[in-house]
C-alpha cells in the first residue's frame, strides 16, 4: 500500500468521525456544557471569595476537565463497535494505528479543544490571576491529547463489554493523575512567579510518549475486544 | 486462492467444527450452510482473521495466510452481519469513507454504484432514515466499487426484496466469471451456476 492511499484513508477517517460528531451534537455539548457547569457551581458552593477562588481555580478547571473527557469518552468506539466499523478498520490494510490515530486527533478537535477555547473565561470567573491564563491554556493543550488517548485504550478495552459502569473511569482516572498533577503545579508556579516551562515540558514529554504508544496499544486492545 | 486445512474450533466449550478443510478457487462460489449457532459466522470471522480462537491452517496463495495479511486484506471484500454502516451519514458519506480506507473512488463511481443497487434518489437521506433493506443495499453498494477478488459475505440477503436477491445473485456471477472468488453464507436456496455447498454441524 502507498503513502498517499494511507494519507487517504487517514484524512478520510477523520473527515468521517468529525462528521459524525457535527451530526451528533448531543455527543459533543453534552460534556462540554457538564465542563461549564461543574466549574461555575464551585463559586456557589466554596466561596464567592476571589482569595479563596483563585488557589483553587487551576485545579477546579482541570478536574473539571478530566471528568467531562471522561463523559465524552464514553461514545467513543461504540457505534463503530456496534454497526460493524470497527472490523472494517481491522479488515484494512492500512495500519490499525494510524486510523486510531485519526479518530483519536478527531474526538480531540471536538471534545478537548472546545473546553481549551472557553477556559480563559471561566478562569476569569474563578478570579484566576492574568498571569496564569497562558499557562492554563498551554497546560490544557499539552494534558488534554494524553487524557483523550489514555482514554481510548481503556475505551478500546471495554467497548465489548455490554454495560461497562465505572470501569472506564477506575482504568483511566489513575493514568491521567499525573497530568492532573503537573496541569495544576504548572499553573500555580506560574502564579507564584516562577516559570513553569519545567511542568510544561513534562506534560509535553508525556503527550510525545503517548502519541507514539497510546494509538498502538489502543489497536491491540480493539483487535482483543472483536476477538 | 483460499486453502483452509483442518481447522478445529471450540466455542463455549462445544465444538462447531473439526477437521474441516476446503479449497476456493478464483472463480468459484462456496456457499456455507448450516442451522442455527453451526458456526457460519465464526467460520468467515476465522478466515478473515477476526477471531482467532481456532486450531489449523489457512493458505493465501499457497502461503500461509498469516504472513501474507496485508495483500489478504488488499484483496478481501468482507461484508458481515454487521455492515459497517454509520446510521447518522448518508449513503454517500459512508460509500466515500469506506472506498477511500481502500482504493480512492471519486464521486462519480459511488454515485454511479448507488443507482446500481437502487438507491438512486437516497444519496443524501440520513441512514436511519432508510428501511432495512435499503440499509443492507448501502453495504452492498461497496460490490461495485472494489476490486477485491475475494468476497466474503456474511447474510447478505436476510432483508433484501426478490428484486435485491435477483441483484445480488447477478453481482456474484459476474464476480466469478470474472476471476474473483465468493463465500457465502445464507439460509436462501440460490441459483447460481457452479455453486458449491458447504454444510457444517452435519456430524452432529
Amino acid at each position: 500500500m502507498s503513502g498517499t492511499n494511507i494519507g487517504t484513508a487517514f484524512l478520510a477517517t477523520l473527515k468521517r468521525d468529525l462528521l459524525i460528531s457535527l451530526k451528533r451534537r448531543n455527543d459533543i455539548l453534552n460534556p462540554f456544557m457538564f465542563f461549564i457547569i461543574v466549574v461555575s457551581l464551585f463559586p456557589i458552593g466554596v466561596s464567592p471569595e476571589s482569595a479563596m477562588l483563585r488557589q483553587i481555580a487551576a485545579g477546579v478547571i482541570w478536574i473539571a476537565v478530566l471528568l467531562a473527557s471522561m463523559l465524552s469518552m464514553d461514545s467513543l468506539y461504540r457505534s463503530d463497535y456496534e454497526d460493524g466499523t470497527l472490523e472494517q478498520l481491522l479488515l484494512s490494510s492500512v495500519p490499525l494505528y494510524l486510523l486510531v490515530f485519526a479518530k483519536n486527533i478527531a474526538h480531540w478537535l471536538v471534545s478537548g479543544l472546545p473546553v481549551i477555547l472557553v477556559s480563559p473565561l471561566l478562569a476569569y470567573m474563578l478570579a484566576l490571576p492574568s498571569e496564569g491564563y497562558m499557562t492554563l491554556v498551554a497546560s490544557l493543550l499539552l494534558g488534554t491529547p494524553v487524557v483523550g488517548m489514555l482514554g481510548s485504550i481503556a475505551v478500546a478495552l471495554t467497548v465489548g463489554l455490554g454495560s461497562r459502569g465505572l470501569i472506564l473511569a477506575v482504568i483511566t482516572v489513575p493514568m491521567s493523575v499525573p497530568v492532573l498533577i503537573f496541569g495544576t503545579l504548572a499553573v500555580q508556579n506560574a502564579l507564584a512567579g516562577g516559570s513553569p516551562l519545567g511542568y510544561l515540558a513534562l506534560l509535553g514529554a508525556m503527550l510525545a510518549l503517548t502519541i507514539s504508544l497510546a494509538p498502538l496499544a489502543t489497536a491491540a486492545a480493539l483487535r482483543i475486544s472483536m476477538n | 486462492m483460499l486453502e483452509v486445512r483442518a481447522l478445529n474450533c471450540e466455542r463455549n466449550d462445544r465444538l462447531l467444527f473439526r477437521d474441516l478443510s476446503f479449497t476456493l478457487e478464483a472463480g468459484q462460489a462456496l456457499q456455507v450452510k448450516g442451522g442455527n449457532g453451526s458456526g457460519k459466522t465464526t467460520l468467515l470471522r476465522i478466515i478473515c482473521g477476526l477471531n482467532d480462537s481456532y486450531s489449523g491452517e489457512l493458505f493465501w496463495h499457497g502461503a500461509p495466510l498469516g504472513e501474507r495479511r496485508d495483500a489478504f486484506y488488499a484483496g478481501l471484500l468482507y461484508i458481515g452481519h454487521r455492515v459497517a454502516v454509520n446510521r447518522v451519514l448518508t449513503p454517500l458519506e459512508n460509500l466515500r469513507w469506506s472506498s477511500r480506507l481502500r482504493n480512492p473512488a471519486d464521486d462519480g463511481p459511488i454515485n454511479e454504484a448507488l443507482v446500481h443497487i437502487g438507491l438512486a434518489g437516497h444519496e443524501d437521506s440520513p441512514c436511519h432514515s432508510l428501511s432495512a433493506g435499503q440499509y443492507q443495499r448501502v453495504s452492498l453498494a461497496r460490490l461495485f466499487l472494489r476490486g477485491a477478488g475475494l468476497w466474503v459475505l456474511d447474510e447478505p440477503f436476510t432483508t433484501l426484496d426478490t428484486h435485491g436477491v435477483t441483484l445480488l445473485e447477478n453481482l456474484v456471477t459476474r464476480h466469478t466469471e470474472s476471476g474473483g472468488a465468493v463465500l457465502i453464507t445464507t439460509h436462501h436456496k440460490l441459483s447460481l451456476p457452479g455453486l458449491r455447498a458447504l454444510t457444517l454441524g452435519v456430524a452432529r
